[in-house]
């Protein structure tokens, strides 16, 4: 079974190299979005899927990372240095933001990001001297490694896909670490995770503040990439669209955000021929989907899965490694 | 009946012209078919749809029928980027769109970098002032539209002071800055500079800063419905000052919206279906026979824009886009050698269009063209 | 001193038909824990089966009113409770939320595919007629507004205050296991719960479509206003979504006029982020037993 999974991810990620040789500029591009998309999506997953917090402010992060990456480059510095100052912004923003709202009551996370993210596209809008007002910033460089340029499409794609395996394989060390077990001990039961000496708040407030981090990220990468910004890049509603992916996909299952990013860029092309209709057919698919399986399609598949092997119910394949905390 | 026979002899005639080169050229329109923007997108491509079935049963573009390709937007920025780059991946010689500001501005680097002309719908200024050569208007850019309102308030109005409501996006922004810019080169004073959101819906607030400042005028820059609610609000609050716009205020649909709050305002605008001219008037009949409602002025931006590629592309003589984008500089297209250009038009070095405009007034549910402006 | 009085009174009137959409908001909070992501296209879809009723079915202006109001208490509570909502219960709030966003989503595309993409004019129930006040000018809507508001809420007090079923309903809201052996059909008591929103929702709807136009996409900023009144007045009490939704009404108009209009919904935000630090049951809210 194992052997299968390793399978698997060499198949999936040899697919990955080869994609864009297969793909026209715009194939490349949306499989680049996807990418970006997905780092986004797996911090909320953190916040999500493992602190069982809903964070309406993944957009600002992404906001937040993406004009710092703009403001620095353009200015010269170098790429890594505005990614560093970038999560690092959004890794402290998200301890300021998130410290009060837990203290208080568990779902007042959901409403003072929503106030956040509105608070953060005004600035970004109102602020012309920083950050273009509604303009945005035009010309964002793309980064070059040793001395190689991604101007070019197809480079930048791989650039991306590098820093995306980087950001996986981070996040899989964060869940599986011993000291990142606390994150899985919290999804599978908080009340047991506190009686074995874990502090969830704080453990609920790093998966925010870190999720954040991701957020900033995923903006750093997406501002070289659209090589423009603006505020209506990083509006609520496009927050909202990530807290789709993550659900859609199946949150608190490792791979649910790429599978629920992929759904969410990819499907319009899929539903192209449904014209008008497509987001229409794409918002009830979800309304049923959450009505049938609230756990995402993941959750679907691994109940199905569940199913054949046994008549037991269904259960999570790390929940046994939870049960150990 | 015999000219019903002839006309459908033509047309099979055409027809079989048509299917017999199988060389067609590509165009792609990138345009907001749903989303906010909707209502603007459809108006642009339905006019497109129509003029490229015109160009076609007519012989299309040196001796190739037209061929179009229609993306939806959605109304959004980063989409109508990819959407551009997809159009380009799918052979179009030259991008039609977008009618949006914000997704133009982002979009126009795909075609810049590319070498692709493009001609968009949009008015914010910001766009034909990037060293961009590869985009062109179909319709004046803000600060084109500007220097004669400012012209009309000054000599036509003698206004001293102006109260200032605009929408604060890239559309209005652009409009915005332009206008205040032209009111302070006629020393005219902005008393109040009142900013709202997309969307909108109470404009109590606004009117209220409006009203307080008691300037001798009012100009409004809003999208059709902001517009419309602001209009009822500003009727209901007794505001008095005479009220100015611009294209988007004189729309017919804010008329119907306002239900009659609209009466006796005034304003400038570029395009507009109650034009006295033939052209205008015949294309206004034969998009409402086709399509059941009333052209409007993107209605009209977008059968400009196509009419506008495919001149372009006839003078340029071959299918090179650099040699396309060159016409397009420094050219000129009048109603005498096209008569669906609909008025005479020029580009200038930039991009930016300059033809004759109108100004217009309201009278109850009419819009009435009181002069026509020279171009500038 | 005139602005400012006028800048109160057209926001009371605004707030008031917010507070009716955050009611049915802290309504459904308050039965089955929903939080509806989809409150603002509930206040927006009446106006256009009021619309269908009138153009298109061909009845009189208040008779389209009763079908839309039938149609809505239906679809947007009967078939919203036992389709949607009562499959994820069991599943906590997530579920619900990204099922209300994304019923959000159907029917805005709804509206714009099957009636119109345009904004459409809606009849007023009141004359736009207008007298002044201390310079400030007020017209037969504000007070209508005021008015229809005022007695829909009182009436819905007395409903729950002063009859079996309101009371059954309460007892379900506090505490749906006692209520349920007590002999309350807790089930019956959230479907009507649901109803009385979706009847809520159509009246804010008659309210505010002469003002802002029926438009598919209007159910954006009505739902964000009422999420914030409701938060900011209290999640649990009818009467913090009233003075939620009259304040913040009055703050959006003020923050408009006296901070900056780019920074407009700044203050309502603002004030929401204060009540969750220093008083996060609400203005009028009591802190509430349950977490969630």
């Amino acid at each position: 079974m194992k052997q299968l999974k390793i399978l698997g991810l060499v198949a999936i990620l040899a697919g990955l190299i080869i994609a864009p040789f297969t793909q026209a500029t715009y194939g490349t591009y949306v499989l680049s979005s996807w990418l970006v998309f997905t780092v986004a999506a797996m911090g909320l997953n953190l916040t999500l899927g493992y602190a069982g917090q809903i964070s309406l402010a993944q957009a600002a992060f992404m906001g937040i990372g993406a004009y710092s990456t703009a403001l620095m480059t353009m200015a010269g510095l170098p790429w890594i240095a505005s990614v560093v100052v970038g999560m690092g912004l959004c890794f402290v923003v998200g301890l300021i933001l998130g410290y009060p709202a837990l203290r208080v009551q568990n779902h007042f996370l959901a409403f003072v990001t929503l106030a956040f993210t509105t608070l953060a596209f005004l600035v970004m809008r109102n602020e012309e001297w920083l950050t273009g007002g509604i303009y945005g910033l035009v010309g964002v460089p793309r980064p070059s490694v040793a001395g190689l340029s991604l101007m070019d499409g197809t480079r930048y794609y791989f650039f991306t896909l590098g820093v995306f395996i980087l950001a996986s394989l981070s996040f899989w060390w964060l869940v599986n670490s011993p000291w990142g077990r606390a994150f899985k001990g919290l999804r599978e039961n908080p009340i047991r995770a506190n009686s074995l000496g874990v502090d969830t708040r704080l453990v609920t407030l790093l998966a925010f503040a870190i999720g954040a981090a991701y957020g900033g990220l995923s903006g750093a990468l997406m501002a070289p990439l659209v090589q423009y910004i603006d505020p209506m890049s990083f509006t609520l509603i496009i927050s909202l669209k990530i807290l789709l992916m993550v659900v859609v996909g199946g949150s608190g299952y490792f791979f649910g955000p790429f599978l629920g990013a992929g759904l969410v860029i990819m499907l319009p092309e899929f539903l192209r021929f449904a014209e008008a209709y497509y987001l229409m057919i794409y918002a009830a698919l979800v309304v049923f989907l959450m009505v049938v399986c609230p756990s995402g399609l993941l959750g679907l598949l691994s109940r199905g899965i569940a199913a054949i092997r046994s008549r037991e119910p269904a259960e999570r394949g790390d929940l046994k490694e939870g049960a150990q905390l | 009946m015999f000219k019903t026979i002839t006309l459908a002899t033509a047309l099979a005639t055409f027809g079989i012209i048509g299917a017999a080169s199988a060389e067609t050229l590509k165009l792609g329109n990138v345009a907001e078919l749903s989303g906010p923007g909707a209502t603007v997108g459809n108006a642009w491509t339905d006019a497109i749809n129509m003029g490229v079935d015109e160009i076609n049963a007519a012989g299309g573009v040196l001796g190739m029928q037209l061929e179009i390709d229609t993306y939806d937007t959605q109304t959004d920025a980063q989409t109508s980027r990819a959407l551009v780059q997809k159009a380009i991946d799918d052979g179009a010689f030259l991008i039609l769109g977008t009618v949006y500001s914000s997704s133009t501005i982002v979009n126009m680097l795909v075609t810049m970098q590319q070498g692709i002309p493009q001609i968009v719908g949009s008015e914010s200024p910001s766009i034909t002032q990037k060293g961009n050569p590869y985009v062109f208007r179909s319709s004046f850019g803000a600060q084109k539209s500007m220097p004669k309102i400012a012209a009309y308030l000054d000599e036509g109005l003698g206004a001293k002071s102006v109260a200032v409501s605009w929408v604060n996006n890239e559309f209005g922004k652009g409009g915005h800055d332009a206008f205040v810019a032209e009111m302070e080169a006629r020393g005219i004073e902005v008393v109040a500079d009142v900013s709202s959101e997309v969307g909108q819906a109470d404009f109590a607030s606004d009117v209220t800063q409006l009203k307080s400042a008691n300037a001798d005028a009012i100009f409004v820059y809003l999208h059709e419905e902001e517009s419309a609610r602001l209009l009822k609000e500003l009727r209901k609050q007794n505001v008095e000052a005479p009220i100015i716009g611009e294209t988007t205020l004189l729309n017919q649909k804010v008329i119907e919206l306002s239900e009659g709050a609209a009466d006796g305002i005034m304003g400038h605008v570029g395009l507009t279906v109650d034009a006295p001219n033939p052209e205008i008037q015949a294309f206004a009949k034969r998009f409402s026979d086709r399509y059941g409602y009333k052209a409007d002025h993107n209605a009209m931006k977008g059968y400009v824009a196509i009419y506008t590629a495919a001149t372009a592309i006839e003078r340029a003589g071959e299918l090179d886009r650099q040699k396309v984008a060159d016409t397009l500089h420094n050219m000129t297209i009048t109603v005498e050698d096209v008569p669906n250009i609909l008025l005479n038009v020029s580009w200038d070095e930039t991009g930016e269009v300059s033809r004759e405009s109108f100004l217009v007034e309201v009278q109850g549910d009419e819009t009435i063209v009181k002069d026509m402006l020279p171009a500038n | 001193m005139s602005d400012f009085l006028q800048l109160i009174i057209s926001g009371l009137s605004t707030g008031s038909i917010y507070a009716l959409a955050a009611i049915g908001f802290t309504l459904l909070w308050q039965a089955s824990q929903t939080i509806n992501f989809a409150q603002g296209e509930f206040v927006m879809v009446p106006a256009f089966f009021i619309l269908i009723g009138s153009r298109v079915l061909g009845l009189p202006f208040p008779i389209a009113i009763g079908f839309g109001l039938a149609v809505a208490v239906f679809t947007l509570g009967f078939v919203f409770k036992r389709l949607v909502i009562q499959p994820m219960l069991p599943h906590g709030h997530l579920p619900i939320v990204m099922a209300t966003i994304a019923l959000a989503i159907l029917m805005r595309e709804l509206v714009k595919e099957f009636y119109s993409a345009e904004a459409q004019t809606f009849p007023a129930l009141f004359s736009e007629q207008t007298f002044d006040v201390f310079g400030a000018v007020i017209s037969h809507q504000d007070i209508g507004n005021l008015a229809v508001s005022a007695v829909a809420i009182i009436a819905l007090q007395l409903f729950l205050g002063r009859t079996r079923t309101g009371r059954s309903m309460q007892a379900t809201a506090q505490n749906p296991g006692v209520a349920e052996i007590l002999g309350v059909n807790v089930q019956r008591m959230v479907l009507y719960t649901f109803m009385i929103n979706a009847a809520l929702a159509t009246l804010a709807s008659v309210l505010i479509s002469p003002i802002y136009l029926a438009k598919f996409s209007n159910g954006e900023p009505i739902g964000l206003v009422a999420f914030l009144a409701a938060i900011v007045g209290g999640f649990n009490q009818v009467r913090g979504a009233l003075v939620g939704g009259l304040l913040i009404g009055v703050i959006d108009n003020l923050s408009a006029a006296y901070l900056s209009s780019e920074y407009r919904i700044a203050g309502p935000m603002i004030l929401l982020i204060v009540i969750i630090l220093l008083r996060p049951q609400g203005l009028l809210g009591t802190s509430e037993g349950r977490t969630v």
